[in-house]
């Protein structure tokens, strides 16, 4: 498994080539073919030698983060979030910054000289900025230009025996199981596109050209999730539980799970003693919601690793739940090759 | 003195205001390399000394505090989630997506987390985020942590030090890891010095609490004169420049009903003589550091504060300059060294 390398490594979305760059260079000794579009998907073909059907994997490579926008007072930089991250998360922060990679951090106007109403509303991102300890405008303005990128900083850290800290674990999870079916697995009656997609954050654009590139049979689409099983959620809100399972997706906003796919994945996962469970929130979307619709419509599904805290520094993840979507993955894929009639029931 | 690598080191080391026992053990480890007698008092205060060469020597006392804000755990909720309060001063804004350690029976780490933003209210995102809607996530099951955790374990934060651009350094708990950090480098240069002075090093507890560490010092050890050093605010573009002083411009001098006059005259005067950048900070009143507490002890003692400009105050991005750490150093060295065989005429005044 690749999740502390995949996670560590700095991918904003429309600056993903970092995240490529490794994931090409592992992919390469078990593909038959590797390509990269203009936008910066990252394609790995595992050719079937009997192949009457195209099978899409994806995950998308890029997660949020902010871009440079100015210059503040005393050598500070102002910026803009790219994807969406909830602003009241962005005090007293760690990032890199720029593409020197440059250590910064969001600090803010200490408590003691804070106003009572200050101390009762959040600051607006319009006026937090990032330090890089630059004295002057002229400096900062030598070290970072605008429109380079920022991304949190986070380590890879072990929580109990179960759990993982780390930032951008939606979608780099993603990354880490499709690299891990495309080393593991050889299929004969379909060919296997484990697809890297770019700019899911700002709104599944990767996914939307490469999927009208691939034309595939079916997609599944294997994503972090929300997981909001915390304090003071009631149940029918908590979207999906940390260690319940494969989280797989009915609907959101952006696509319908195909009905007959997903009965499939949940049964079989039931039977094959692998944990699933259904995400109960309908909001949130993924590149589900553009590969159904490439071309003439594409059967898809998304599993999930359910993620708390996801888009902040310090999501949270269950190691069994990433066991569990690459076993319920795998399974399925196994399931196609034995029986390719199968994908054919799905339309 | 390799002033980066201390200051990663002691910043990270925790040590919460009321549980220093264990820091304060380390800085002892520090202090005895340097001086005659260390010894670690029943608050935890760590006193350094290094004595002077005469027989009628005065006392002179140099304190930092080494505590630092954090939290304790006040209850263990469904799933194990944990409720908590604060210890020191602590914006409830900057807590969200934190990294923190609970020190129960072993070092937990955990993370602070709240409801979701798209779960709540929309008049309750826009207001700032209270304490008690927070909580600790430790990723273990709820009979772990009531195994591990209890009610009234202390939790700080955990945070890399970032080395930014121009000798600057972002870290936890530089407020007053960084004053205690100026007491080694004097008593590093000391040790080559000879002095008519007893010099009482005190690295001070419970400071962000109440000034209490102090208050029980100086009434024990009584000392003639004491410089305090601390952390004052930086400049932020947010702050007018007269409120906030710039890092790396040397340590502000205060001046103000807290302070000695005189010895405060003195300090500027030796500033100047010697070269060493400062700057001067108006404390019309309390200045809230250990100086507020020395000053009284007993039948009084003459104080004078000397602080290094910090960035982002009780916040995990606490930042400073290192240049300030060494002017600090210099600064009260020539101080010390200064006064002797002449206090009596200064505390006539």
């Amino acid at each position: 498994m690749l999740l502390k390398e995949l996670t560590e490594l700095y991918g904003v979305s429309g600056n993903e080539k970092e995240v490529r760059e490794f994931i090409k260079s592992k992919a390469e000794k078990y593909s038959d073919e590797i390509k990269v579009d203009s936008m910066g998907n990252l394609v790995c073909v595992k050719k079937g030698n009997n192949a009457k059907h195209k099978l899409m994997i994806s995950a998308h490579m890029d997660e949020v983060g902010f871009m440079i926008t100015g210059y503040g007072d005393g050598g500070v930089l102002k910026f803009a979030t790219v994807g969406g991250i909830d602003s009241r998360i962005l005090l007293g922060k760690r990032l890199v910054v720029g593409d020197k990679k440059l250590p910064g951090v969001i600090g803010g106007k200490p408590i003691h000289l804070q106003s009572a109403a200050e101390r009762k509303s959040n600051i607006n991102i319009k006026n937090m900025y990032i330090d890089i300890g630059a004295d002057t405008k002229e400096e900062a303005e030598k070290l970072i230009s605008v429109g380079e990128y920022a991304a949190f900083y986070s380590s890879y850290t072990n929580l109990g025996k179960d759990v993982i800290k780390a930032k951008a674990l939606d979608d780099r999870v993603g990354c880490a199981i499709l690299l891990d079916i495309l080393k593991d697995e050889k299929y004969n009656n379909f060919d296997l596109y484990a697809c890297f997609t770019v700019q899911e954050e700002v709104g599944l654009r990767g996914a939307e050209v490469l999927s009208y590139s691939i034309n595939p049979d079916i997609a599944l689409v294997v994503e972090g999730t929300t997981c909001s099983d915390v304090l003071d959620v009631e149940e029918h809100q908590q979207s999906t539980i940390l260690g319940g399972g494969a989280a797989l997706t009915i609907m959101d906003r952006g696509a319908y799970s195909n009905k007959k796919l997903v009965e499939f994945l949940y049964t079989n996962g039931k039977k094959n003693n692998i944990p699933v469970q259904y995400k109960t929130t309908t909001t949130g979307g993924n590149d589900a919601g553009k590969i159904q619709t490439a071309k003439g419509g594409v059967v898809v599904a998304s599993v999930s690793v359910p993620c708390r805290y996801i888009h902040s520094p310090v999501s949270l993840m269950s190691k069994n739940d990433f066991d569990s979507c690459y076993k319920l993955v795998k399974m399925a894929l196994d399931e196609f090759d034995k029986n390719p009639g199968l994908i054919d029931s799905f339309k | 003195m390799d002033y980066t690598n201390i200051l990663k080191d002691i910043s990270t080391y925790p040590g919460i205001s009321g549980r220093e026992e264990s820091f304060s053990k380390y800085i002892k480890g520090i202090f005895d390399k340097y001086c005659d007698e260390t010894i670690i008092d029943s608050f935890y205060n760590v006193i350094g000394i290094k004595k002077g060469s005469s027989e009628k020597s005065k006392k002179i006392m140099i304190a930092a505090h080494l505590d630092e804000i954090g939290m304790v755990v006040t209850g263990i909720e469904k799933k194990g989630f944990l409720r908590f309060s604060n210890i020191g001063g602590i914006d409830p804004k900057i807590l969200l997506a934190q990294e923190v350690v609970v020190h129960g029976k072993k070092d937990i780490i955990g993370v602070i987390g709240a409801k979701p933003p798209h779960l709540l209210k929309d008049t309750d995102a826009k207001k700032a985020v209270k304490i008690q809607d927070l909580s600790i996530d430790t990723g273990l099951s709820e009979e772990e942590v009531k195994e591990y955790i209890s009610i009234g374990d202390f939790v700080t934060f955990k945070a890399e030090p970032f080395l930014l651009k121009n000798k600057k350094i972002s870290s936890k708990s530089l407020d007053n890891r960084g004053g205690v950090a100026v007491l080694i480098d004097i008593m590093e240069k000391l040790k080559k010095i000879q002095h008519e002075c007893d010099v009482y090093f005190v690295a001070t507890s419970q400071e962000e609490v109440g000034l209490r560490g102090a208050t029980v010092a100086a009434y024990n050890i009584r000392p003639d004169v004491a410089v305090v050093i601390d952390a004052c605010h930086g400049a932020i573009p947010e702050m007018a420049k007269d409120l906030v002083f710039k890092l790396g411009k040397g340590p502000a001098i205060a001046v103000g009903p807290n302070l000695h006059g005189d010895l405060t005259k003195k300090l500027i005067d030796i500033a100047k003589e010697e070269n060493i950048p400062y700057q001067i900070e108006p404390s019309p009143g309390n200045t809230g550091t250990d100086a507020w507490a020395i000053q009284v002890s007993r039948s009084g003692i003459p104080t004078v504060l000397v602080s290094v400009p910090l960035k982002y105050m009780h916040t995990t991005v606490e930042t400073l300059h290192l240049n300030d750490i060494k002017y600090s150093g210099k600064l009260v060295l020539k101080f010390i060294l200064s006064i002797e065989g002449e206090i009596g005429g200064i505390l006539c005044c």
